[in-house]
Parts: structure tokens; C-alpha cells; sequence
């Protein structure tokens, strides 16, 4: 860019920063919508014209994780003077808490479907990026035969659409009692996830250069003592990154969660708008779990920023 | 450890054990899971089976294939994917693009404001899906109230709901362009841009000549890509409507399989919309290779 600015092209600096100003509010207004309805009070969330100024409240929250039940006449104003500010505030949009035997207040299905996206999350990538990472040292650093076609064939497995991949893997995970189980989604996304974590791992692993491992062996490590001392702790930065990415891609699967899980092992994404046909649930409700489980994946795309490219591109395309 | 080419190392694993001990899990995994159940369903696509009832399946040669190819409503799933996906690839290409070109210059916080613009792609399409449906809602959704339209409907309205979908995919996937656009034009080196001053190049021909030849080849990787997971939509579309217009081939394929349950039938449309993934993915994989030995 040239150092001494004409007065046009200062003219259109501004102009460009208008119109990226512009973009982002675009690009907020979604995502601030979202967030403020979860802090409306039930009322206010759908009004027309849209409500903008409104008191905040944490009660779409309290009902997220509660399961509750249409509520009937009013609790006598005792009762009411003894409950705690939280309880009362559902019971101020007419529902009331579900309790146990014991008295307790029952969860609602958002809490284990969260559990269970986090299990199936986290194990899922921890299996894909350890495999991964191995396979593209591997790949990085022997001769294999037919290489490039190894790598297309691990490329192209990623790209299949899940529903194709889903109708024969439910007859099998049928068969083999799989469906709606942890382990029969940690399978099918670590498989998912394999592809991604070998070429981005590959890229990773290319970029450190080979003159430590040499000089390592020459010492007399042997090569798995290099790849342990030398080559992994070279690696971490990239080994991190790729386990976000693919923890994000897990953490927002929806269409092999719908087809092989029902309910035991559910995970959020398809349980949460599943939410929006049953009458007691409101968009409040619905937004403060959106929030919840979109809150992870943003402060992961903030941590991620410099390795966005790479991501995006399976590892071929880097700053 | 005859072949050991280090005669100083302690004698651990062989160079090719490890080789063999690192890569073959992987792929035999794949093979598990992706490639065995393929040819699964490839055996099903010749048969009339149905994963509900208990009989087994018999072998029908090439029926189902012909059916699927002759029946009209197959071929409307077929054309509504294609202006789905011209329509939100096109969107988001001029989006992306823009952004990118709008983005290559000095500003103060560009690094955020990059970031920020990411989000959205970064998110859930499930959530996606379902949270813009707030917003598309006729009475109190904020688009509505926004563009001073009065009760628009948007996603039940069969002439609007495919754009509509399309609008949020634009939103969504837009800053995927523009990333790689970005990472096309600050690769530009700046002395093309002072020599085309010096010679007085017009705007459109400095933009023609040197900014678009440069960025091509990784717009062209985003096009590839986006079209192929345009075409395999599913998850956003599906949540979004569920009108007869808005019927992706991967919602239809769902479909068939999962609540018709006619399971020989639904791999031989799978096997259609396979051939076609595949033969996209091969060229963006020639593509992403090109881009990487640069």
C-alpha cells in the first residue's frame, strides 16, 4: 500500500470502513437477538413490534435446567413468602418445578443432552486427534507407496454427506446395538473428524524441520523417543488447534445425532429445536440454551483466530 | 533391523514398523467406518428392502435406479438443490468478495473485526437454523420489523422460503469467502499495484488484470467447496421449513430413509448423490494440492 494517500483514496478508506461497520452490525444483529431473548421476560420475547428496551432477567436460565408443569390457581401467599427469589420467578410465568419424591427439583432434558454433547465431544477428538496426529507424522516424514492417493482417499471421506453415510452405518450400529449409544457417536465422529486432523496435523507436521529428529537419533534416541521429545512438544501449538477445530465440528453435528440417537445419548443440537413444537417450552427457553451451547464455539473462534485459514482449508492454505 | 540405515542408534522400532504402526489404524478405521458401510448400502441400492419389515431383501437389479431416474418429484428435489445452491454460493461469493476487498487495507482493529465477522460460521447449524426462525417470524420477527415489512411471511410462504434459507446460509458462510479472499489479496504483492499507479491503469483494469488473476485460485477453492456443502445441506433447510419447495435431495434422501423407511430404494438415491460429492471433491482436491505446492 502506497505510503502518501490522494485524497480519493482516503475519501474511500472511510467509505470502506462504513460499509464494513455495516457488516457487522449485520452480522451482530442475529446473534445479539438471540442473546437478548434469553434475558426477556417470556412476555416481552414476542411482541409486536419486536420488544429492544426491556428489563433483563435471568429466568429463561432457571427453566432451562428445571423441568417444570403448567401451574394451577395460585400457592397461597405463605407458601409463595418462603421460596426463593428463583423459584418464584418461574412461578410468575405461570409454571411450576416438577419435584421428586424427595423433594428435590427434577433436571430438565437440556442437562443431560449438554452432558452428553460434552462426553461425546471431547472423546471424539481426543481419539481423532491423537490418530491423526500420528498418521501425518507417518505420512510427513516415510515414503509410502501411492501416497497422494492415500491422502485423497483420507481426504474424501470426509466429504461424504452424512445422511449417504448414515443409512447403512444405522443398519449396522442396529445390529451391533449401537444406536442411541456414547460410544456409537464418538465412533462415527472421530471417524469424521480423522480426515481433518490427518492434513491439518500433515501441515503442522511439515513445517518443523527434520534437523532436530536427525540430530536426536544420532544421539541414540530411537525414532518413537524423537517423535515423543522432539517431534510432539514442536507440534503442541498445532496439535491444540486442530483438537478445537475439531471439537467445534463435533461439539455441532446435527445430522448423524438425529439419525442414530434418540434419547440415552442425544446430544444438544437436535434436542434443542426439537424444544420448539413442545408447548410449555418458549423462545426464552430455547434462546438461553442456544446461548449456552453457542458460548463454548465463540470464545474457541477467538482463541483459534490465527489458525482460521488453515482450518477452513484442511491445512493447505496457511497465512 | 537388518535394513537400519543408522548403525549408531539404539535399536528400537524399525522406520517402516512405525510407518506402518502410525498410518494403517487410521485408515483401517476409515475403512470401518466409511468405506465398508458404502459398499453396504451400495448391495441394498439393488434391492427392495425395507429396515422395518421383517423379510428379507430381494435383489431387483437396476429397478430402483430406473424408478428414482423417471419419477419427476426426484428430479424437482434435484432442481430445487441447484438454485439453492446457485443462489447462496452466488450470495455469498459477492459478499465474501466484497468484504475481502473492503477488509484489505489499513484499519485500526482489524484483527477483531476479522474475527468477529467469523462467527457466524463457526456456529451450529442446528442452532442457526432455529434461532432465524425467530427472526423470520411473520408477526414479531425482528427481519419483519426491520425492513418495515408487515407480516412478510418468509418461511412458510413456498415462493420465499428457499431464499430465505438461503439468506441465513449467505449470513452464515459469507465470512468463509472472505477469509480466503483475504488471504488472496494480502499475498498481492504491492509493487504490482505502484507500477499499474505509474502507468495510469484505470481502476476496473487494475481490478481485472491483477487483483482477480491473483485471488482466483483460492476464490476458486471457496467456490468448490461451498458448492459441494451447499449441495449437501441438510441440517439448516431441514430445521428451517418443511415445505414441499424447500425439499433439498439430503432432506428427501432423510426422508426415504428414515421415516418411509424404504431402505433399498434411499441408498440408490444415496449412491446418486454420492457420485456427484465425489466427482466435486476430486477437483477440489486437485485445486487445494495446487494451492499448497504454490
Amino acid at each position: 500500500m502506497a505510503v502518501v494517500k490522494s485524497k480519493a483514496q482516503r475519501v474511500w478508506n472511510r467509505v470502506a470502513i462504513g460499509v464494513l461497520a455495516a457488516a457487522v452490525v449485520v452480522t451482530m444483529i442475529p446473534l445479539y437477538w438471540i442473546a437478548s431473548t434469553a434475558i426477556k421476560a417470556r412476555a416481552d420475547a414476542t411482541t409486536v413490534p419486536p420488544t429492544v428496551f426491556f428489563r433483563p432477567q435471568v429466568t429463561a436460565f432457571i427453566k432451562l435446567f428445571t423441568a417444570r408443569v403448567q401451574r394451577r390457581g395460585d400457592a397461597d401467599r405463605e407458601t409463595q413468602a418462603k421460596m426463593p427469589w428463583w423459584e418464584r420467578s418461574v412461578m410468575g410465568e405461570g409454571e411450576r418445578f416438577i419435584r421428586d419424591d424427595k423433594g428435590h427439583i427434577e433436571n430438565s432434558g437440556y442437562v443431560g443432552r449438554f452432558t452428553n454433547s460434552i462426553i461425546i465431544a471431547v472423546t471424539s477428538t481426543f481419539l481423532a486427534v491423537s490418530m491423526g496426529t500420528l498418521t501425518a507424522y507417518g505420512f510427513s516424514r516415510f515414503k509410502m507407496p501411492g501416497e497422494a492417493d492415500w491422502l485423497f482417499f483420507i481426504l474424501s471421506t470426509r466429504m461424504l454427506p452424512p445422511v449417504v453415510v448414515a443409512i447403512p452405518m444405522f443398519l449396522m450400529y442396529r445390529a451391533a446395538g449401537l444406536v442411541d449409544t456414547h460410544l456409537g457417536l464418538i465412533f462415527l465422529y472421530t471417524a469424521f473428524n480423522l480426515s481433518f486432523s490427518v492434513w491439518i496435523m500433515k501441515g503442522f507436521v511439515d513445517e518443523i524441520p527434520t534437523e532436530y529428529e536427525e540430530a536426536a537419533l544420532v544421539d541414540g534416541y530411537t525414532r518413537l523417543e524423537a517423535f515423543r521429545k522432539i517431534v510432539l512438544p514442536q507440534a503442541a501449538t498445532g496439535i491444540a488447534a486442530t483438537a478445537v477445530f475439531c471439537f467445534i465440528t463435533a461439539w455441532n453435528e446435527y445430522a448423524f445425532a438425529l439419525m442414530m440417537t434418540s434419547r440415552r445419548a442425544q446430544t444438544a443440537p437436535p434436542y434443542i429445536p426439537s424444544q420448539l413444537g413442545s408447548g410449555l417450552v418458549d423462545w426464552t427457553t430455547i434462546a438461553a440454551g442456544a446461548v449456552l451451547f453457542l458460548m463454548p464455539v465463540t470464545v474457541f473462534t477467538f482463541l483459534l483466530r490465527g489458525h482460521l485459514l488453515r482450518g477452513v482449508t484442511f491445512g493447505a492454505v496457511r497465512k | 533391523m537388518a535394513n537400519s540405515t543408522r548403525p549408531l542408534a539404539r535399536q528400537g522400532l524399525s522406520d517402516l514398523a512405525i510407518r506402518n504402526w502410525f498410518i494403517i489404524p487410521t485408515i483401517v478405521f476409515l475403512i470401518v467406518f466409511n468405506i465398508f458401510p458404502l459398499l453396504y448400502s451400495l448391495g441394498f441400492s439393488f434391492t427392495d428392502y425395507r429396515a422395518t419389515m421383517n423379510r428379507p431383501a430381494h435383489f431387483i437389479g437396476l429397478q430402483n435406479y430406473q424408478d428414482l431416474l423417471s419419477d419427476p418429484a426426484i428430479w424437482n428435489n434435484f432442481t430445487i438443490t441447484a438454485k439453492y445452491v446457485v443462489v447462496s454460493v452466488t450470495g455469498q461469493v459477492v459478499v465474501g468478495f466484497g468484504l475481502a476487498l473492503l477488509l484489505n487495507r489499513a484499519i485500526p482493529g482489524k484483527g477483531l473485526l476479522t474475527t468477529v465477522l467469523m462467527l457466524p460460521m463457526m456456529m451450529s447449524p442446528a442452532v442457526v437454523g432455529l434461532f432465524w426462525q425467530l427472526l423470520y417470524s411473520p408477526s414479531w420477527g425482528i427481519v419483519n420489523y426491520l425492513l418495515g415489512l408487515e407480516r412478510m411471511e418468509w418461511l412458510s410462504n413456498p415462493d420465499a422460503a428457499l431464499y430465505a434459507i438461503a439468506i441465513t446460509d449467505i449470513w452464515m458462510w459469507s465470512p468463509f469467502v472472505m477469509l480466503l479472499c483475504l488471504a488472496g489479496l494480502s499475498a498481492i504483492p504491492a509493487s504490482l499495484y505502484e507500477a499499474a499507479a505509474i502507468d495510469r491503469a484505470s481502476g476496473w483494469f487494475v481490478f481485472r488484470r491483477i487483483t482477480l488473476p491473483l485471488v482466483a485460485p483460492l476464490l476458486l477453492i471457496a467456490i468448490i467447496f461451498r458448492t459441494m456443502e451447499a449441495f449437501k445441506t441438510f441440517d439448516i433447510a431441514f430445521i428451517m421449513a418443511s415445505l414441499d419447495e424447500t425439499e433439498l435431495v439430503a432432506i428427501k434422501l432423510y426422508k426415504l430413509a428414515f421415516q418411509e423407511w424404504q431402505t433399498g430404494y434411499s441408498c440408490a438415491l444415496a449412491y446418486i448423490m454420492l457420485l456427484a460429492v465425489l466427482a466435486i471433491t476430486n477437483i477440489y482436491i486437485k485445486y487445494l494440492n495446487k494451492a499448497k505446492a504454490r
